[in-house]
């Protein structure tokens, strides 16, 4: 009878042991251990034997069947650890194929440049102005102690443009804003000024529209020796060279008095990178601000230069024509 | 101001450098543009004389030569050159000599026969003279004596880009009083003394306009040789200057420009009818100029007239018919001072500039016109002969030179560097500025020869430069601490620009200036703001629209084979010239397939309702209305004004079909323009609780005529009052099957919340059947 009940057991497990298939399992659980299976056809012997050897044999049968039903657990989980397997296997992506949906665009390279110097001024609490750009006579010129035939408009071939009593420009450079800043507010005065500024001169270095970007500051005792260290500290964070050599050439423009050219020190020798100087006492009078009480500071950049430097843009036609090749390379 | 800086150093001779001198003047603001030398390196050249020559034997062309190189034997030299031939000096290069190139001289046979060096040419020495063969020199060179020497080829060609109030240095006298005072060294200026008159004719000098010429002084110099040639020295200095040789007497007055500052003029006396005067022009009166420019004067410019017409356009450019020529035996020399507001932009109003207007219209030494004359004429003595009258020298009231006060204290304020009133006057002493010192203020009177020092700055700057801006400390600034204000109910331009970058569009910049097609096409515009002196016809007007340079960079990237574009530009247009009339914009194109080409994706093209979400980005959380459009640019059933709060802030829709065509644009591109100023207002947010109850969610499809459109529906949803609805979106649109022809199925989704319990669904079928009512109120039935 024991021997009887082992090989029913041993039965059992190999069926158990040569399926793959879970309706398979679950048909030799019920071969087995269901209520007709051949363990559970053991125990109904049960009634028919001796009490002393019922005992033994329903131990051993009862072993049998927990020994079985272990075996179908595991079986179970394998099977089911095999499906999970097989499913997460066919379920792989391959995971190298390009993100989709819509890819994102960019910003033009003088914007970028643009935004980064204005931030670095906006941390020492310059803010940000702007104006027209096709201006009268007096704030692009006069106002800035440039009267008329004046050398000095000689230097900047000046658009004008039709249809007014008085002459009118597009302005040649961003010092108007300034100007028409200083009309309306009294010191003290912190701004940068950023836009587009145009001249008549059209090769690989110069083109009619350009961009500039000019600061001013203007309170009781801002000196020269605030100017170096504000253009300095500027440049050395724009370029985030700690040791970048700047030097101040002396110049002449009609609006500032001491003038300065600014050079850096690259690679190839000293490259000249903007103008400053302190406000020109008529430059303050022009526009009723108290030139005795009162000094400043104003320095201009061309936002265009500081792209080709920071982007190392060799042409600056290429800002211009739009080419997405190109432009696709500022993010 | 281009000069030779031996020219320069025969004047004053610090001990710099070429280097050391060039890096002085530029950081005393005379910036050195270029410094070239003027021959390049090559050694063992030297003045040779040829003895004697005589046919090579295998060779026609070679003539083998006796040189004479200043040793007590000649050495023989095999020379190819046609102009060799006994008793002329050339240079030789010896054995052992490097020419420019690295071109080696060793010994050599040429044709088997010896040759101990090579006599040069110009171009073999790098110094073109234009002659074909051997630089011939002159018949007194010293032989054996180096060529670089004899020659001073290691003079070096310095070129000063000035600024325009440095004027007192545009002379090499100007020059060497600038670098004397910069260090310290003595200068030795030529010695000028009147030229004492062997004749007495004159002509008589009228000051017609005192006030433009306050000062001309004249003479007369009979019996010169006009044909007599320049010598090289002077030839050599004005070369060197970029000025190339003429004839004696011009180059003299080009000399004497160079040297001192002082613009000269020569007449041909016997064409000059009667005295001279400087005046303004007359009504019609005519003039043709030395290059041969005929010009009708005006009555603001100042000429020299004789008794008859205008002879010279003062301080521009003498006529051509009084100049001097060949055969010119008596000259009338002119040396004035013409005011700087008068000569100002005439040479630019007539399409030139001469060295003579460059200096007169930034102001000349009016203190030096009789110097310069005396000058001109011994030299016009000593090269050219002559008997000279009497300086006839007429003066009015000259530029007045008023003093200048400085204080100390401001120098401290101005630079935020105090220097000691010693300091200060020792600087101004060295640049040849007088001063008296009272308490705190120095004063000072400036020279004829300065310009530019007026006011208080002026010499605040001449104390920095030559005290050196980078001796200026570099102070850490201080200044009140102020945070910068932050309106919440602003925004900057930049935060559309990251709006549009992130959807995709690349940002472009054009030029402001278009073609006026452009304007009347995509705008309407047929009265442009025009520019006077446009670079080109194609970019004559300011444009109105940001649309045509879009469109224009759509075709720029279209030829170079892009296939999908997105572009979008930030700039002010011009509506007219007033300071209000030039608003910004921003505007945008989409053109090509929805998204980039990529797996897994569809290939529709973009259209208005993907523009119109970018729009809706943009002006997010506030909500605009489309409304149906009439505008040139765009499709009239395609295009839409953006209304917000009431107002038209721009347009939105699909290029117009005939624009598309001319523009060769293949397929339509779909372009939108906005207000920046109305998309920069923001509505800070307040806060609404959110509800704990569970949302419900209704769908209603609801079936409606095509033409109507779907804002009239939910605007009748919105006419239901009910707290509870908290969204109608709709979610498809469907037609076709189910759907009768002219009809179209509208799938709304109805959000619905309670704040304050469960909503039952007698509450929500109450707010359906009211939706449902309204739609019906617009025609539409719902759906089966």
């Amino acid at each position: 009878m024991v021997a009887n009940v082992q090989a029913i057991l041993e039965e059992g497990l190999a069926a158990l042991a040569a399926t793959n298939d879970p309706v398979e399992l679950e048909n030799a659980k019920a071969r087995y251990v269901g209520k007709e299976g051949a363990i559970s056809a053991l125990l109904k012997q049960l009634g028919a034997l001796p009490p002393e050897e019922k005992k033994t044999f329903g131990a051993t049968v009862n072993q049998a069947k927990q020994a079985f039903e272990a075996a179908l657990n595991t079986r179970r989980e394998a099977l089911a650890a095999e499906k999970l397997a097989r499913q997460l296997a066919a379920e792989a992506l391959d995971i190298t194929l390009p993100g989709r949906g819509r890819s994102a665009g960019g910003l033009h390279p003088v914007t970028l440049v643009q935004q980064r110097i204005e931030n670095l001024f906006r941390s020492i609490g310059f803010d940000v102005a702007d104006g027209p750009e096709i201006e009268n006579d007096f704030h692009n010129f006069a106002a800035l102690n440039i009267p008329k035939d004046h050398p000095a408009r000689a230097m900047q071939d000046t658009f004008y443009v039709e249809g007014a009593d008085e002459p009118l420009v597009l302005r040649t450079h961003t010092s108007p804003i300034q100007v028409r800043y200083m009309l309306d507010n009294q010191p003290p005065i912190k701004i940068i000024a950023p836009g587009r500024v145009y001249r008549v001169d059209s090769d690989a270095t110069h083109s009619p529209m350009f961009h500039q970007m000019e600061g001013l500051w203007v309170d009781e005792g801002v000196s020269f020796a605030d100017l170096k260290s504000v253009i300095v500290d500027f440049l050395r964070n724009f370029f985030e060279r700690d040791d970048l050599q700047v030097r101040f050439r002396p110049s002449f423009f009609p609006f500032t008095e001491p003038s300065a050219e600014i050079d850096v020190l690259g690679a190839r020798g000293w490259l000249e990178v903007g103008g400053c100087g302190m406000v020109h006492p008529n430059v303050l009078k022009n526009v009723g601000i108290d030139a005795e009480k009162y000094t400043g500071f104003a320095f201009g950049i061309g936002l265009d230069r500081f792209a080709m430097l920071y982007y190392g843009v060799n042409d600056l036609r290429l800002f211009f024509d739009n080419d997405l090749s190109f432009l696709g390379q500022f993010k | 101001m281009k000069f030779s800086e031996q020219w320069l150093r025969s004047w004053v001779n610090p001990a710099l450098s070429s280097d050391e001198l060039a890096h002085l003047l530029t950081m005393a603001g005379l910036e050195l543009e270029e410094n070239e030398p003027a021959a390049p390196a090559f050694t063992s050249v030297f003045v040779a004389e040829v003895l004697s020559t005589a046919k090579h034997p295998d060779a026609d062309r070679l003539n083998v030569c006796s040189v004479n190189v200043g040793e007590a034997e000649p050495i023989q030299i095999v020379c190819g050159a046609p102009n060799v031939k006994p008793g002329l000096r050339v240079p030789c290069a010896r054995i052992g000599a490097v020419l420019p190139g690295d071109f080696k001289i060793k010994q050599a046979k040429v044709r088997g026969v010896e040759s101990f060096g090579m006599l040069c040419s110009g171009d073999e020495l790098g110094i073109p003279d234009g002659v074909d063969g051997l630089l011939v020199l002159p018949a007194d060179a010293p032989v054996g004596t180096p060529i670089r020497d004899y020659l001073q080829l290691d003079d070096r060609l310095l070129t000063l880009k000035l600024t325009p109030n440095r004027t007192d240095c545009l002379s090499i006298k100007g020059i060497a009083r600038e670098v004397a005072a910069l260090t310290g060294s003595t200068q030795s200026a030529v010695e000028i003394k009147p030229v004492a008159p062997q004749i007495d004719a004159v002509r008589s000098v009228t000051l017609g306009s005192p006030e433009a010429c306050p000062r001309y002084a004249g003479r007369v110099v009979k019996g010169v040789n006009q044909a007599a040639p320049t010598p090289d020295w002077m030839k050599q200095r004005l070369l060197r200057s970029g000025i190339r040789s003429i004839s004696a007497i011009v180059d003299i007055t080009n000399y004497v420009l160079l040297e001192q500052g002082q613009p000269m003029h020569a007449f041909d006396l016997a064409k000059l009818e009667g005295g001279v005067n400087a005046r303004f022009a007359k009504p019609g009166e005519k003039i043709t100029l030395l290059n041969d420019k005929e010009l009708v004067l005006e009555a603001d410019m100042l000429v020299i007239a004789d008794e008859v017409k205008p002879v010279a356009l003062a301080g521009i450019m003498g006529g051509g018919h009084t100049g001097v020529e060949t055969g010119t035996q008596d000259i009338f020399l002119e040396s004035a001072f013409f005011a700087p507001g008068v000569i100002a932009g005439k040479a630019r109003r007539l399409g030139f500039s001469s060295d003579s207007s460059h200096r007169f219209e930034r102001g000349i030494d009016f203190g030096a016109c009789r110097d310069a004359l005396e000058r001109a004429t011994q030299l016009v003595l000593d090269i050219c002969g002559g008997q000279p009258g009497p300086v006839v020298e007429t003066v009015a009231t000259l530029p007045a030179r008023l003093p200048v006060a400085l204080r100390v204290s401001r120098v401290a304020k101005v630079l935020g560097l105090a220097l000691p009133a010693d300091e200060i006057i020792a600087i101004l002493n060295k640049l040849g500025l007088e001063t008296v010192l009272a308490g705190d203020v120095i004063t000072v009177t400036p020279p004829s020869y300065r310009f530019d020092i007026e006011i208080e700055e002026d010499l605040i700057e001449e104390v920095a430069r030559v005290y050196g801006y980078d001796n200026v400390p570099v102070s850490a600034s201080v200044a009140k601490l102020s945070m910068l204000p932050q309106p919440g109910n602003l925004r900057g331009k930049h935060v559309l620009k990251a709006i549009l970058a992130a959807r995709d569009y690349q940002e472009a910049i054009n030029y402001a200036f278009v073609e006026e097609k452009w304007e009347a096409d995509l705008a309407g515009n047929s009265s442009p703001v025009k520019l006077i002196n446009p670079i080109a016809s194609q970019m004559s007007v300011m444009r109105s629209t940001l649309l045509g340079g879009l469109i224009n960079g759509l075709k720029h990237n279209l030829n170079r084979r892009h296939e999908r574009a997105r572009l979008f530009e930030v700039a002010r247009v011009f509506n007219g010239i007033a300071a209000d009339a030039q608003p910004e914009k921003i505007a945008g194109l989409a053109w090509g397939t929805r998204e980039a080409e990529q797996w897994g994706a569809g290939k529709e093209k973009v259209d208005f309702f993907d523009v119109k979400a970018d729009i809706e980005a943009l002006l997010a959380p506030r909500v605009a209305k489309f409304r149906r459009a009439e505008h040139v640019a765009l499709h009239p059933g395609r295009s839409a004004e953006v209304i917000v709060e009431g107002k038209t802030i721009g347009v939105l829709g699909e290029l117009h079909p005939r624009w598309v065509q001319e523009y060769e644009l293949g397929s339509a591109p779909i372009l939108f323009e906005l207000d920046v100023a109305a998309l920069l207002a923001v509505r800070k947010q307040a806060s609404k609780p959110v509800s704990k109850f569970q949302p419900v969610r209704r769908d209603l499809a609801l079936v409606v005529d095509e033409a109507l459109p779907v804002a009239d529906l939910l605007a009748a949803f919105a006419k239901v009052k009910s707290p509870l609805i908290t969204g109608i979106e709709l979610f498809d649109v469907y037609r076709g099957k189910g759907v009768e022809d002219g009809k179209k199925s509208l799938a709304f989704k109805v959000l619905m919340q309670d704040t304050q319990k469960t909503l039952t669904d007698e509450e929500v079928e109450s707010v359906v059947a009211e939706l449902i009512r309204r739609g019906e109120g617009c025609g539409a039935t719902l759906r089966a």
